[in-house]
């Protein structure tokens, strides 16, 4: 059984058709990535699994549950956390209070402290930005603190919009082996990227999203490997 | 939530104490009827209202312009509750002694004042905190006026004595004997003080996510209008409370002094402030009320050097200076006084030994 499933999904945004129809799985343990352009739907896609958008049908299914048009406290409780795009640090908190921010739905206050230390193990960048503003950080750091705060809910699934967007070149590089680390130690992720490139190599699973459709699916090398992807998002012509 | 040093929390109460003391030497020397002690009781009652706004504008982000209908929501629910049974014939001549038949203690008074003012903000914040920015401003700002039409509505007359004047309450000098600005001091000292503690709490911390982005907040599981409600509920509340301490300060409570224009003055204090800043709203409220009422005073008083009448300065003078201020402070300060610092996390800026130079 996979972890989240989503099924027939329709988002209508302001009379606009968001999302027609988009039905994807997520196994346990995998990196799975929707590419597409821009306007494809893959914010909303993100936003409505985490209860931010309402659909207006279809269903999806976390852990056997369905958890359609929940609010977003329940589902982020129940493990489903999202990295938003811009990663959307809180600028006047320290790095610190961020990520205790990250925590708070949580009951079980004893282990946070534990578990920003495990953050800080992760990014020891952060731990040296403690009592730093987060608005001070680089794009980068900004990106790892929005990472940590996502895992400070103790997510089974990350969603991640765009980590890469607005990096230099070499700090996408780390992030995307931030992603792949972050897997290896069993966190399944939903990778959202218009840098197909880099996505597809590090995903199981990639769906193609075209204006609320989904084209095409396969694992990465598939996708990679296939000349419309090629053609229209990889531009190796 | 960071540990305090034990010898912090020992100064902060020896700072406190001190402040207590030297306002009570002030009392001592100079009279309970001196410019200064004025202004110290004043200001103490202004600091408390400026904190309360400061915690919805400068915590939580949310821009509302109601304060001054809170404060007399306040105000009135403190002076219809204490005025003693026997006076209240004379106070109430036009409505024949009014209807209200009881009598409470100022203490409780002071805590139902609040209560009051935090029901009407629960009630109002229904449907007015799921409006953005400039919305909210508008309708608070509403708010507020008709609360205040409606306190001198004739027919409400037996309760809130219309447009007439309430006095005979308990205030600063009656409620505490030897001292008229101990009071203000104390309960204002222990609002605040509680302010501080939610500000420091998961709550507070909840509040400044939102202040610095709704979306991420949203997405982190907090709920928004849960917290807006909640912030607003507990800032009306202070904001009673300070409007009943401003009616004890008064002597006497009419529905007109609570017009916009005394909300514009607690925004120039938060702003002057500092928003964000606890410290920085008490020290602006002091210097704003000491400049008000005893310093800047010469700016309304037509002035004569030997036969030359000074140009400019003359009744409402006063006000233009502020206004100037407060385009100032925008324009070029601001951080206000303050920032988003408090006093006691103020550090001396160390010269370090060359930054290690970090590939960002």
């Amino acid at each position: 059984m996979s972890l989240l499933k989503v099924t027939d999904l329709h988002v209508n945004y302001g009379g606009i058709d968001a999302l027609r129809g988009i039905s994807f799985e997520v196994e346990e343990g995998e990196i799975v990535t929707l590419i597409g352009a821009n306007g494809a739907g893959k914010s909303t896609t993100l936003r409505t699994i985490c209860g931010l958008v309402r659909s207006s049908s279809g269903r999806i299914v976390y852990d056997g549950r369905d958890i359609t048009s929940q609010n977003t406290q329940r589902i982020v409780s129940e493990g489903i956390a999202l990295v938003p795009e811009g990663r959307r640090v809180f600028d006047n908190l320290t790095v610190k209070e961020n990520l205790q921010i990250g925590a708070y739905l949580r009951k079980d206050k004893n282990s946070i402290e534990s578990d920003i230390e495990h953050v800080y193990t992760l990014f020891p960048r952060l731990k040296e930005r403690n009592w730093q503003k987060a608005g001070t950080l680089s794009g980068g750091e900004q990106q790892m603190l929005a990472v940590g705060r996502a895992m400070m809910t103790r997510p089974r699934i990350l969603m991640m919009d765009e980590p890469s967007l607005g990096l230099a070149p070499l700090i996408v590089k780390d992030i995307f082996s931030i992603i792949r680390q972050l897997n290896q130690t069993g966190m399944t992720i939903l990778l959202i990227e218009q840098n197909a490139n880099a996505a597809l190599r590090c995903a199981h699973h990639a769906y193609v999203l075209e204006t609320g459709r989904i084209t095409m699916s396969g694992t990465g090398e598939e996708l990679l490997a296939d000349k419309r992807v090629q053609d229209a998002y990889l531009g190796t012509k | 939530m960071k540990k305090q040093p034990l010898w912090k929390t020992l100064c902060c109460v020896a700072g406190v104490a001190i402040i207590f003391f030297l306002a009570w030497l002030a009392e001592e020397t100079q009279g309970a009827s001196s410019m200064l002690v004025t202004v110290l009781k004043k200001g103490a009652v202004y600091a408390l209202i400026a904190v309360s706004m400061n915690l919805l504008n400068g915590f939580t982000g949310l821009f509302s312009l109601g304060q001054a209908g809170f404060m007399l929501v306040g105000a009135y629910t403190y002076a219809v509750l204490t005025i003693p049974l026997a006076k209240r014939q004379a106070v109430y001549q036009y409505y024949a002694g009014g209807c209200i038949t009881v009598e409470v203690n100022f203490i409780v008074a002071l805590v139902l004042a609040g209560v009051v003012a935090a029901i009407f903000a629960a009630l109002i914040g229904l449907p007015v905190l799921r409006l953005k920015s400039d919305y909210l401003a508008i309708a608070t700002l509403g708010f507020a006026e008709i609360i205040r039409a409606i306190v001198q509505w004739d027919s409400l007359g037996p309760i809130t004595n219309g447009s007439n004047l309430l006095k005979t309450y308990p205030t600063f000098k009656t409620v505490m004997s030897g001292s008229t600005v101990l009071f203000p001091f104390i309960v204002s000292g222990i609002c605040i003080g509680i302010i501080l503690l939610l500000i420091n709490s998961t709550y507070g911390r909840a509040f400044k996510a939102i202040r610095d982005d709704e979306i991420a907040a949203e997405a982190m599981g907090i709920n928004l209008f849960h917290h807006k409600q909640m912030s607003f509920v507990i800032s009306s509340f202070f904001a009673g409370v300070g409007g009943a301490l401003l009616a004890m300060y008064q002597g006497s409570l009419q529905a007109n002094a609570f017009k916009s224009s005394m909300t514009y003055e607690i925004l120039l204090i938060v702003v002057i402030g500092g928003m964000g800043s606890v410290s920085g709203s008490v020290i602006a409220s002091f210097l704003f009320i000491a400049c008000s009422e005893w310093w800047l005073r010469f700016l309304d008083n037509v002035t004569y050097i030997n036969d030359f009448q000074v140009p400019l300065l003359g009744s409402g003078f006063r006000m233009v200076v502020f206004s100037v201020v407060i385009m100032i402070v925008v324009l070029f300060f601001r951080q206000g006084l303050m920032g988003d610092r408090e006093l006691w996390n103020l550090k001396i800026p160390k010269r370090k030994a060359k930054q290690e130079v970090t590939k960002a």
